[in-house]
């Protein structure tokens, strides 16, 4: 019999209602995976429980022909959504022992939709960084290790590391993430897997502990497309408690997966191609325009001149921006308190956040409160929305070129954990691909693109038009079927 | 329009005062600004509180579109500019009252622009000296919640009802001149903040409140340096704290001293005020856009609806009672200085046209006079309110209806009054249970004069030699003894005639 945990989703869900195995037999499998997989540190709380008693309510409604579209189908849940009655931390020392009296809304759509929760998935600390080390709960690592020997443990990409780390190594078979500035994207392409990002204001904020709003979106991670598109489908919506949700309908994105590409125009810009990108990096996404132009896509050259400012841009706009959201965490109504003996208000919060918030929290903020404040606003932040206006006009642009844009995800393979650690500067550049888009709210998606000569994955990134998700899915598929990536770390944990 | 001649007169001449206000009113909503948090005053602490209110970890703000609606409707009132491009900003500051950590507010782009009102400064005459006050902008934020230091010795509580309340920002420019200047200002504000409905104007509540802007300057000089005196709550503490902070200024600068930019806290119960905190020591708010919410766009039909729901305004009301109704500027003035007075007296004037089958412009003047010499007389002496009035419009208005159709005299209808505020009874089945009625039978008035002549023949012989004065004595015996039923003008015929 196969290995149920090798299964995809739309496998566990289509067996399931064939009958093939029962919604508990699937979960116990994830469950055993993830109780045996501690040396990943994916997990910070696991629910073990959460994910029987969906499988159970699923097997009930096999039974009454009750079934819903995820039934069966046990999930991750990064922690940065808030679920009700079980701890939420943001990875922060300062929301530990959280627990929410409420759900979020993406999070209830999911469970609504029929599927399980295995456990809160880990993440880089209120979900600032790239490498999941920013964690209050100890770094993720990555399932992958380079074939050179050296045996050193790698980032699994952030901040939804511990989502990329717990597929890649099947503890479930799809997780949620969020994306600010490709905390989707990248760590999908450092782990070998996909996950997309959809376009801003198609998932709900509700309930998800907010970085920074303008850019914030949750969207799906997954080993195919198709099961990218089934949980899109889920998540997505419109939500009344969210003024700057899409009110829209939820296309049916499985439905309209197609690989044919034929008739579409898929642009590749100049000025993702640095000096000095990386060759195997260059190699990839040379095999990638072939895929396309193979799956009848015809390829066009494109320029987005205001690339090079995209990666400042955002690291004004999502500092600031979080400097305010954070704001709430000051010990007074929940979370860590630090009052140490005699400490009247301003201690108590210049204690309990020096003690809750972590160095590179510490840093955003303070970055954030710098670009905002008086004398400084108009030369960082008004500067950085006018060239944010231009990097979204550059795709406008673009896009009366061309229907979607083919580049690398990320600048390199995963690097090992500490390697970057020390210079903040080195790991934001990781997002130097994936910002533009976000600071667009445009969708983009990741799918593995091959593997390295170390033997490690590297992903190519599909960025749409607005609300365009069906046509960055397909051009996803398109990759798929051509690479042919059936790449697995090797299990050591 | 007028000039104030109001001059502190110092030991070096005379200063002008100048005066700014910045009034916060409670918007009238059943919801908060941002959650669905009800607003009701003096709750139970901490049972008004959504967890958006509270600030939980991932909550997000909505705006609330009947906050909005007033404060489009406010804006039109005072025939201000309204932006149909507007955006809520974030002012950030940590406080234990601020559960977000910011105050979400406008400060770049506000709801309304630039409007105005007059103010009256002759009471009796309301039209004599008008000035026009500019107003420079209405902005709607949330309120704090509130810190509660009494219910413990060493602990401070806080309290997150009113935390995102809506509140409107009405920033006056700096165009009044005298504390009654100020204090007229302030009193027509609420007056038209309490007929739009858009805010019950409180002010003991805390649902209207005000910061004073004051400083002084050498008559017809540049602006001087101000203070500000915040959360100033009635017209009088307001017109206290221009008097006191103006003098104070004029000590400071003719002692050769400089006024400083700062905040200043008014001591009702001292009469000063006193420094809180100055500019060098002033938050850095780091404004900016709030990103949780979309600029807010509004639509010309959205604000046509608005001005189509406004109600008469007091000056135009105040004409028209004026005008169309024939009452003098005072009593007009007095009627509609305050909305639920305007609509008491409206209501008795409908009831009153209606009763005696006249146009409402023929029942006004004697509506007007009994509602505010008689009733207001009675409401003063029970401390009451009108609102608390045991006597209704329809009531009042009937019983005015008596009097005119000669059905009870006017002194009979004062007896009735009394009889009606302590029973609450109707005034005709007073009249009827008491036997108060009128008589107009001349007969028994003839046989009630004869009677007093009779038994006053030495005054009549008075009269008669040219003592006209005891006419009044004639009648007043009549109307004794007809126990004051009788037709007051038939008593004066038939007196006149008997002694011809």
């Amino acid at each position: 019999m196969t290995d149920l945990t090798d299964l995809t989703v739309a496998e566990i869900r289509d067996g399931f209602r064939a009958g093939d195995f029962s919604a508990r037999e699937v979960a116990s499998a994830f469950n055993a995976n993830v109780a045996a997989a501690s040396a990943l540190n994916a997990f910070i709380v696991e629910t073990p429980e959460k994910a029987l008693e969906a499988a159970d309510a699923a097997d009930a409604a096999r039974t009454s022909g009750d079934l819903k579209p995820l039934s069966g189908v046990p999930i991750g849940m990064k922690d940065l959504f808030c679920t009700q009655g079980v701890q939420t931390t943001a990875a922060s020392h300062m929301l530990e022992g959280f627990t929410p009296t409420y759900e979020s809304t993406v999070s209830a759509k999911l469970w609504d939709a029929g599927a399980g929760m295995l456990g809160k998935l880990n993440l880089d600390q209120f979900a600032m960084g790239s490498s999941n080390e920013t964690s209050f709960f100890g770094n993720v690592v990555s399932p992958w290790r380079r074939n050179d020997g050296g045996n050193a443990p790698l980032a699994p990409g952030g901040s939804s590391g511990g989502s990329s780390a717990a597929i890649a190594a099947r503890l479930c078979p799809a997780a949620t993430g969020t994306d600010t500035g490709g905390s989707i994207r990248q760590p999908a392409a450092f782990t070998g897997i996909s996950g997309i990002k959809p376009t801003y204001g198609r998932c709900s904020r509700w309930g998800v502990v907010a970085f920074a709003s303008s850019l914030d979106q949750a969207g799906p991670m997954a080993r195919t497309v198709r099961d990218n598109a089934i949980l899109l489908e889920a998540m997505a919506g419109f939500d009344p408690k969210d003024a700057t949700s899409l009110d829209l309908p939820v296309p049916t994105w499985e439905a309209g997966l197609s690989s044919d590409l034929k008739g579409k125009k898929v642009g590749i810009p100049k000025e993702y191609r640095p000096d000095g990108l990386d060759a195997e990096i260059a190699a990839m996404w040379d095999r990638g325009i072939a895929w396309l132009r193979d799956a009848g896509a015809q390829i066009v050259d494109v320029s987005l001149p205001h690339t090079k400012y995209a990666l400042p841009t955002y690291y004004i706009i999502a500092p600031a921006e979080a400097s305010s959201n954070l704001a709430r965490y000051d010990g007074v109504r929940y979370g860590q308190r630090e009052l140490p003996e005699g400490a009247g208000l301003q201690d108590m919060y210049a204690a309990t956040r020096a003690a809750g918030f972590g160095g590179e929290v510490k840093r955003r903020i303070m970055i954030g409160t710098y670009v905002l404040s008086a004398g400084f606003y108009d030369a960082y932040y008004t500067q950085a929305q006018k060239v944010r206006a231009l990097i979204a006009r550059d795709f406008e642009q673009a896009f009366a070129q061309c229907d979607l844009l083919l580049t690398p995800t990320a600048p390199s393979a995963a690097f090992a954990l500490g390697e970057e650690q020390d210079d903040p500067l080195a790991m934001y550049l990781n997002d130097v691909f994936t910002v533009p888009a976000s600071l667009a709210g445009l969708p983009a998606m990741s799918v593995p693109g091959g593997l390295d000569a170390q033997g490690l994955p590297l992903g190519l990134q599909i960025i749409g038009k607005p609300l365009d998700e069906q046509s960055v899915l397909n051009a996803g598929l398109a990759i798929e079927e051509r690479a042919g990536f059936v790449a697995r770390p090797g299990k050591w944990w | 329009m007028t000039e104030s001649t109001y001059r502190i007169q110092g030991a070096t001449g005379e200063w002008e005062v100048v005066i700014g206000l910045e009034v916060h009113a409670q918007v009238t909503s059943e919801a908060k600004l941002f959650s669905g948090a009800a607003t009701a005053f003096g709750a139970e602490p901490n049972t008004q509180v959504s967890l958006i209110d509270a600030a939980m970890p991932g909550m997000l703000p909505v705006p609330n579109g009947e906050c909005i609606r007033q404060a489009v409707r406010t804006g039109l009132a005072i025939d201000a500019q309204i932006n149909k491009w507007s955006r809520f900003d974030r002012k950030n500051y940590f406080y234990a009252d601020l559960p977000q950590g910011y105050q979400i507010s406008q400060l770049y782009h506000p709801l309304v622009g630039e409007g105005a009102l007059d103010i009256s400064l002759d009471e009796k005459n309301p039209d004599a000296q008008v000035k026009r006050i500019g107003i420079e902008r209405i902005h709607v934020e949330q309120d704090a919640g509130k810190l509660m230091h009494d219910q413990h010795p060493t602990r401070s509580y806080v309290d997150l009802n009113r935390s995102g309340v809506a509140l409107m920002e009405i920033v006056s420019k700096p165009d009044m001149r005298s504390p009654a200047e100020a204090g007229a200002y302030l009193s027509k504000l609420r007056t038209i903040l309490r007929y739009v409905g858009s805010c019950d104007g409180n002010m003991d509540q805390g649902s209207m409140r005000a910061d004073v802007n004051v400083s002084v300057r050498r008559p017809g000089e540049e602006f001087g340096t101000r203070t500000e005196t915040k959360n100033v709550n009635s017209v009088r503490f307001v017109m206290a704290v221009v008097e006191h902070e103006a003098s104070r200024q004029v000590d400071v600068l003719e002692a050769g001293g400089k006024i400083l930019q700062e905040t200043r806290l008014y001591d009702p119960d001292r009469n000063e005020t006193r420094s809180m905190r100055s500019k060098e020591d002033a938050h850095d708010y780091r404004y900016f856009p709030d990103p949780d919410l979309l600029p807010l766009e509004l639509e010309d039909a959205f604000i046509e609806e608005c001005r189509q729901s406004l109600p008469e305004l007091p000056d135009a009301k105040r004409r028209r009672y004026q005008e169309d109704l024939g009452l003098s500027a005072y009593n007009a003035a007095t009627l509609t200085a305050d909305a639920d007075t305007a609509r008491w007296f409206e209501v008795l004037l409908a009831e009153g046209a209606k009763a005696q089958k006249k146009n409402e412009s023929e029942v006004a003047k004697a509506s007007a006079n009994w509602l505010l010499s008689e009733l207001y007389g009675a409401l003063n002496r029970l401390g009451k309110s009108l609102d608390e009035s045991p006597v209704g419009p329809a009531d009042g208005a009937e019983l005015l209806a008596l009097v005119a159709d000669g059905t009870i005299s006017g002194t009979i209808a004062k007896q009735v009054f009394e009889i009606m505020l302590e029973t609450g009874g109707k005034p005709g089945a007073i009249v009827e249970e008491k036997g108060l009625k009128q008589t107009s039978d001349t007969g028994a008035i003839e046989a009630a004069v004869a009677k007093i002549l009779a038994d006053n023949g030495d005054k009549v012989a008075q009269y008669k030699a040219g003592k006209e004065a005891l006419f009044g004595f004639f009648v007043g015996q009549t109307m004794k003894a007809m126990q004051g039923k009788a037709n007051p003008q038939i008593v004066n015929e038939l007196v006149r005639k008997a002694l011809s």
